[in-house]
């Protein structure tokens, strides 16, 4: 799957990182919580979230994630696009909300990529 | 890579949307370097873990990153509050954190366990009263 599929799969907007529109993506994580999302490395990995501030960019980057979507049609606050410029990272915005943006994607075969032992 | 390098950040209190400068410099600096991107990515996380802490619990504080060819150190040193109860505070799910720290995504009781799982050897040593010093190898 690509950032484009999830872009067309999620009816979603690309704020931000259109000439990352063909990178692939691999995993998936949603949450809210970053201590949460830091705690399973994944490769080339999206993040779906309902939060909105500047930490969720420094979260993907410290993670090396390759795409963000936020979810009900949030917009981050000015400051957080503007972290993410320059970054090898697509923003994306969804009406869905984060369990169906999640289930749209997992119904078209991305997972999750981390078992909980 | 020269034999030994060093960095030194100070972190800052005052404005939460700006903890993680320093694990970000760190990140990219590392990258120059030639670092292996997975060595990298565990600094980094592990890194930015204690920065956040540092600018929830602890009215910010310094770190200092020595890297040399063998491995990677971070002293991370504050003089807040100190850690009441390491052993509960190194278990997922324990968290101390305000409310409001919630509500910015943190406060999940993931921080030190996260610092644990990706370093090789933390180190805390932490007085009530006077500070904490987490100290957090990476070997290369």
């Amino acid at each position: 799957m690509t950032v484009r599929d999830i872009l067309e799969l999620l009816d979603g907007e690309i704020l931000l990182g259109e000439e990352n529109l063909d990178t692939e993506v691999h995993t998936a994580c949603g949450s809210d919580m970053m201590s949460d999302v830091l705690a399973f490395v994944k490769d080339q990995s999206v993040l779906l979230t309902g939060l909105c501030n500047p930490q969720v960019i420094r979260t993907a980057e410290m993670m090396d994630i390759v795409c963000i979507v936020f979810v009900r049609g949030k917009k981050p606050e000015a400051g957080a696009i503007s972290l993410a410029e320059g970054r090898d990272l697509a923003i994306l915005t969804t009406n869905y909300s984060l369990f169906e943006a999640c289930g749209r994607l997992y119904e078209k075969g991305l997972t999750g990529g981390a078992k909980i032992e | 890579m020269n034999d030994r390098i060093v960095l030194t950040y100070h972190v800052s209190p005052e404005d939460f949307t700006r903890a993680g400068e320093a694990s970000s410099d760190v990140k990219n600096k590392l990258k120059q370097m030639g670092v292996s991107p997975s060595a990298v990515r565990k600094v980094a996380i592990a890194m930015y873990e204690g920065e956040i802490n540092m600018v929830i619990h602890a009215n910010g504080g310094d770190i200092t990153v020595e890297i040399t060819p063998e491995k990677i150190v971070m002293i991370l040193k504050d003089v807040g509050p100190g850690i009441a109860d390491v052993e509960k505070a190194m278990q997922e799910g324990y968290s101390t954190a305000p409310d409001h720290v919630r509500s910015l995504g943190f406060g999940a009781g993931m921080g030190l366990p996260n610092m644990k799982n990706y370093t090789d050897d933390i180190q805390i040593d932490t007085k009530l009263g006077v500070g904490t010093t987490v100290t957090m190898t990476i070997n290369l």
